[in-house]
């Protein structure tokens, strides 16, 4: 391993505090990922990438910057990735995943705030994430009002700009986040000093399809019977997908798709028969949160979907490639976006329709539905969630959980239990 | 052939016999779920039950399962008292379990769990919730419980057991009747139980389990706040215990 406390030093980092982190990080890594069997080998690169989660891409961000490049910290699957790259700058997701960061967000934050909302806040002010020092400014965005507020304590500390989601999805909600994406448009011309063109704009439309369609690739792999990965490897690349260069995690991606077609036909399987097909909905895993994965798939369950932010709601959809001119392409990005189907939306149906077609696309055999502490949002929707799947005879577990392992044998138990009635 | 079910609850320990010996107890958990494993392991050996005999089966449940060292199989409670509640009141009920540290719903339906829940959000609602207000009163459960069934209940409004305690302790300031404060306590907590239970839509018939299962009254009290039968029985207490000695049983079949 490289080292790197020369370009932490340099980012105005807290060592002494950040060296904690580095200390656990491993461990906890090893329990989860490495103590697993039969894993795929294409796995390597993700394990290089997240054992030197602080290193080897904050160093590439910051050797980019040196070269006059532009990095903003992202939070939220609406933002448009495409519009940042057209302009020549890097985007990388900034959420933070880790109960170490909790504390921190907590000196300026009601300790009833949701821990993913804490833990970034936290990051960035307690100076432990290179990732949150690197950005040059950071793109808010209003899903809650959670994140709403916390904007405006951050954007004491670093620049923010911060896009008007709407909350509904009629036609001039549609029209209205065009609007804010040509806005975004306009704030990252004027930070980068680059125009986005209509000809940088297809690039990279076209660059995060592929990366879109390489996620897709790997989901639709977990619908096979013999599931030829698990659902904690799955969810650490979805983790990466949010901060490593585009071309090459599409590149890494397919590499590994390539080996797991390999599997299916070779009749390989991470699992063992009798183990459940789980799939998980509700809200982000930012990394490194891997705990109701970890859970699951060591009680006899096997994660094959997630219908989340760091899942099938970041990948699913394609910006459309045809159109002919800037203003359809920024239509088309609109378009795609308010595709999502998040619950700080109302009405929400969509979301309903979107697991019902996944639990019956996965085959799964029951739905563990989950909401960070204090997320009002997915909480109340948890009631519709789990009355529909009632209504679709698939059986369902609400779960509400945070980042801390207090509740940890509490979940063995009811995870355990819904295992048990599975069978 | 024995069948041995061991439930290791939070406060309480309970093990259920069935096959040549029926034998059944109960001992308090203690601090060390591997110490009562290895306490009950002697008890059953002075009942003449070798836990390591091949006639002998032993199912573990309760949050201090995986510390039974000797168990053939590990079965969450949910399932186990799913299993003791239809033993004891048949396979289309409603368990309602009022554990130390948590309290379950579990529905049956055709003898199998169809759905479940776990109080998730802290303490209210559950034993751990009585035993630290009866302390603050200086009575034990049971003197709390007869005391409820004299006095007007105060209304206690906190979700939360730190800060219920907290409530309870400006009544007695303000010199309440100790009485309407036990009676209080027992509506508060009967009614975190009713929330629980009323969203999961209970079916007619429902049994009590867990520390309270033969308390009368709080039976009577849930009852009445949901407008079905709930049924406290003496052996409730038992049925994740028993549940688990069926599924020994089981064991023994295969």
């Amino acid at each position: 391993m490289a080292d790197y406390r020369k370009m932490w030093e340099e980012l105005g980092m807290d060592l002494e505090t950040h060296d904690q982190l580095c200390e656990v990080l491993p461990q906890a890594f090893g329990d989860v990922y490495l103590s697993q069997e039969n894993r795929p080998e294409s796995m390597d690169y993700y394990n290089m990438v997240v054992a030197d989660i602080h290193g080897i891409r904050p160093a590439e961000l910051v050797a980019a910057q040196k070269t006059g490049t532009k990095v903003f910290g992202t939070f939220c699957v609406y933002v448009p990735d495409e519009v940042i790259v057209a302009s020549g700058a890097i985007a990388t997701g900034l959420c933070g995943g880790s109960q170490f960061w909790v504390p921190g967000g907590e000196k300026v934050l009601p300790t009833n705030t949701c821990p993913l909302i804490k833990a970034s806040v936290g990051a960035r002010l307690d100076a432990t994430c290179p990732f949150f020092r690197i950005a040059d400014m950071y793109i808010g965005e209003t899903t809650c009002d959670g994140k709403k507020k916390a904007w405006e304590i951050l954007g004491e500390d670093v620049p923010i700009h911060v896009m008007d989601l709407p909350q509904m999805k009629r036609a001039k909600d549609i029209k209205a986040w065009e609007d804010e994406i040509l806005t975004l448009k306009d704030v990252v011309e004027k930070e980068t000093g680059n125009t986005v063109t209509f000809e940088s704009l297809k690039d990279s439309i076209e660059l995060i399809n592929n990366k879109r369609r390489a996620l897709e690739r790997l989901y639709n792999l977990r619908k096979n019977e013999n599931v030829p990965i698990s659902g904690r490897d799955v969810l650490l690349i979805s983790q990466i997908a949010f901060y490593d260069d585009p071309g090459r995690f599409t590149q890494m991606t397919n590499k590994l798709c390539d080996e797991l077609e390999k599997r299916v036909q070779d009749g390989v399987s991470v699992c063992q028969s009798g183990d459940k097909r789980i799939m998980i909905t509700g809200t982000p895993m930012a990394v490194p949160n891997w705990k109701l994965h970890q859970i699951i798939e060591t009680t006899g369950g096997i994660v094959v979907c997630e219908e989340t932010c760091t899942g099938t709601r970041y990948f699913e959809h394609l910006v459309d490639e045809n159109s002919n001119t800037f203003e359809g392409q920024v239509e088309a990005l609109a378009e795609r976006y308010m595709n999502i189907n998040c619950a700080c939306f109302t009405p929400n149906e969509g979301r309903i329709e979107d697991i019902l077609r996944l639990a019956k696309e996965y085959k799964v055999d029951g739905i563990i539905d989950v909401n960070l502490k204090f997320c009002n949002l997915y909480d109340t929707e948890g009631y519709l969630v789990e009355r529909g799947m009632r209504e679709a005879n698939i059986p369902v577990l609400g779960i509400e959980t945070d980042y801390t392992d207090s509740d940890a044998s509490q979940l063995r138990t009811r995870i355990g239990a819904f295992m048990e009635m599975l069978r | 052939m024995n069948c041995v079910g061991i439930d290791i609850g939070s406060t309480a320990s309970k093990v259920v016999v069935l096959g040549e010996k029926e034998i059944r107890f109960v001992l308090p958990t203690g601090w060390s779920s591997k110490d009562t494993s290895r306490l009950i392991k002697d008890k059953l050996v002075e009942a003449g039950i070798d836990v390591h005999d091949e006639t002998t089966k032993v199912v573990a449940t309760g949050y201090g399962r995986v510390a039974v060292e000797y168990a053939d199989e590990i079965i969450t409670e949910i399932t186990c008292h799913g299993r003791g509640g239809r033993e004891l009141v048949g396979g289309e009920c409603g368990i309602i379990d009022v554990g130390g540290q948590d309290t379950k719903v579990i529905i049956l339906e055709n003898g199998m769990v169809r759905d479940f829940m776990m109080n998730d959000k802290c303490s209210a609602g559950t034993g751990k919730f009585i035993e630290v207000m009866a302390n603050r009163l200086g009575v034990d459960l049971e003197e709390l419980f007869e005391l409820a069934k004299t006095g007007e209940k105060v209304s206690i409004s906190s979700l939360c057991t730190v800060f219920a305690e907290t409530e309870i302790i400006s009544h007695i300031g303000e010199g309440k009747k100790r009485e309407d404060l036990a009676a209080g306590i027992i509506d508060s907590v009967a009614e975190k139980v009713a929330q629980l239970c009323r969203r999961m839509g209970l079916p007619e018939t429902n049994i009590l389990t867990g520390g309270l299962s033969d308390n009368k009254y709080f039976a009577g009290i849930l009852s009445k706040k949901l407008r079905k039968e709930v049924k406290g029985t003496k052996e409730g207490r038992f049925a994740g215990a028993l549940g688990a000695a069926l599924f020994a049983n089981e064991l023994v079949k295969d």
